[in-house]
């Protein structure tokens, strides 16, 4: 118990004190290279400009949330989906995989101003971009997961006289949990700079814009203030995956802590 | 046919065959279990007495078959064998009340009347209190419980045990041959199982099957005429040694046992 409280403060110590480390060389850098504000602002000045500009960067954030949570949605449901179809045969999992493998290595940087032509500057090309980028862990993780199930228990199951979709519901689906909550994560930390992406393409509002808009006008200060807002919301939304993973499996939290210290 | 002059058996096995490719597992197996009777296989590891039992459940397809249950063909294999795996095959993600429910629940019972079924025989499997906590909470002969009160409550004709105290440590599967005669002596459940413990095949059994090295079939059929109740004494009685010796016997100076030529 005491050994798991101070590793918890030494997890939490420890990035900390780099993050200050490095603000402190920043601002040592920023004011004594004579580099000027336009191109390299020290920290003190992006804080202060962050908080005089507050409510245009909360104003641009919303439209970048409001995109990744849509999109993140979007790319659950058929992350899901698409995890479901490759799980029914080996063969569809061999012909289909590859596809998906190839829609991960379209450069985004040609797809994104594509997506703006075809789809305007609304909500929708961001949302596609979204899914674009985060849809894959997603998908992988939940085919691993389901592959994990214990043959023992499927046998089990068919004992009872359980058909496949009952053995998917109450054996593979739960095992493919733990291994959903990993790909979830790295997929939330893609999904937020994957709507920056998507504005900085071409946007009416949202972080991604703003920032464009800020280095046309030589604005570096607000650059990096929108940096840490869109930085800030990726923090959240993955706090935030561990607090639904802790509501939703809390069986595998507590079978893990009983594993480390039995 | 001379079937219908006798009584019906509850389960009757003539000249069951499988292979799996062209490794030969199971040739012409025959062998009965009566109502009510606790019958034991017995047989070095890997000889084909796990695949016997999925070819019961239906896990198995069969290369030739005619297993007959109360006089009738076996032609809708799973409806009448409740099977409790090696590995006690507990979901980790169901608490212990959900686990031993899940074969009834694949029954198609609501979970409320399935919890109504099992809930007086909690005391019985020695899990009173431990309803609500999950696997990963219980000690080993309590999880090896757990499975088999999931195993009984299904209310099959038949039990299929498959080694189901072979990953406890001596005492405690001591403890629980002990307690499984108490608790047989109570339900009288017809019972196959299978193990490769000659002790536990005495203790507990009113027949025993000796199988032979893969592909497996029967060498030697052994009555246990010993009284019950049985308890812990009844190890040290000459009746007792006797048939441990001739079990022995059987297992280590058979050719056919033993894969020994010459």
């Amino acid at each position: 118990m005491k050994r798991a409280t101070s590793s918890r403060v030494a997890g939490i110590v420890g990035p900390v004190v780099v993050i200050v480390l490095i603000v402190f060389i920043w601002q040592w850098y920023a004011t004594t290279s004579g580099l000027g504000d336009d191109v390299l602002p020290p920290p003190s000045r992006v804080l202060q400009q962050a908080w005089i500009n507050r409510a245009d960067l909360i104003a641009n954030a919303i439209p970048t949330l409001r995109a990744t949570l849509i999109g993140f949605a979007v790319s659950l449901a058929i992350g899901f989906l698409l995890s479901v179809i490759l799980d029914s045969s080996s063969l569809v999992r061999r012909s289909v995989m590859p596809v998906l493998v190839v829609s991960q290595t379209l450069p985004l940087i040609a797809i994104a101003p594509l997506m703006i032509l075809w789809f305007g500057f609304e909500l929708l090309p961001k949302v596609l971009i979204v899914v674009l980028v985060t849809f894959f862990p997603i998908t992988v993780s939940l085919v691993e997961g389901y592959a994990s199930a214990d043959r023992n228990a499927e046998n089990l199951l068919r004992s009872m006289g359980a058909g496949r979709s009952r053995i998917f519901r109450s054996l593979r689906l739960p095992s493919a949990m733990p291994y959903f909550f990993s790909g979830l994560r790295i997929a939330i930390t893609y999904a937020v700079v994957a709507a920056i992406f998507a504005e900085y393409a071409g946007a009416s509002e949202g972080l991604g814009i703003y920032m464009q808009l800020a280095k046309n006008s030589f604005r570096t200060d607000l650059v990096l203030a929108a940096v840490g807002v869109s930085a800030l919301l990726t923090l959240f939304l993955f706090a935030l995956t561990y607090l639904v993973e802790r509501l939703a499996i809390p069986w595998w939290r507590l079978s893990r802590q009983a594993q480390v210290n039995p | 046919m001379n079937e219908s002059a006798e009584q019906y058996r509850r389960v009757q096995v003539d000249g069951l065959s499988h292979s799996y490719g062209s490794l030969e597992v199971l040739r012409d197996l025959n062998l009965h279990v009566e109502p009510g009777e606790f019958v034991t296989i017995l047989g070095p590891s890997g000889s084909g007495k796990s695949t016997f039992f999925s070819l019961l459940t239906g896990g198995t397809q069969a290369s030739a078959r005619r297993v007959l249950v109360d006089g009738a063909d076996l032609n809708s294999p799973g409806k009448h064998f409740a099977y409790m795996p090696q590995q006690d095959a507990l979901l980790p993600w169901r608490r212990v009340i959900d686990n031993v429910t899940l074969g009834l629940e694949v029954q198609g019972m609501k979970r409320p009347a399935a919890r109504n079924r099992v809930r007086d025989l909690l005391p019985v499997f020695g899990l009173d209190g431990f309803e609500q906590v999950y696997p990963f909470e219980l000690s080993g002969g309590m999880k090896q419980r757990a499975a088999l009160l999931r195993t009984v409550v299904q209310e099959r004709d038949v039990l299929l045990l498959d080694e189901p105290f072979g990953a406890l440590d001596a005492l405690t599967r001591t403890q629980m041959q002990q307690w499984l005669e108490r608790v047989w002596e109570e339900f009288r459940w017809t019972v196959v199982l299978i193990t490769h413990d000659v002790r536990e095949a005495v203790f507990l059994s009113d027949r025993i099957y000796v199988f032979s090295k893969r592909p497996a079939t029967v060498v030697a059929e052994v009555d246990v005429p010993l009284p019950r109740p049985r308890t812990i004494e009844i190890m040290t009685q000459p009746e007792f040694a006797g048939i441990e010796a001739e079990l022995l016997d059987i297992l280590l100076k058979n050719p056919d046992v033993t894969g020994e030529t010459g």
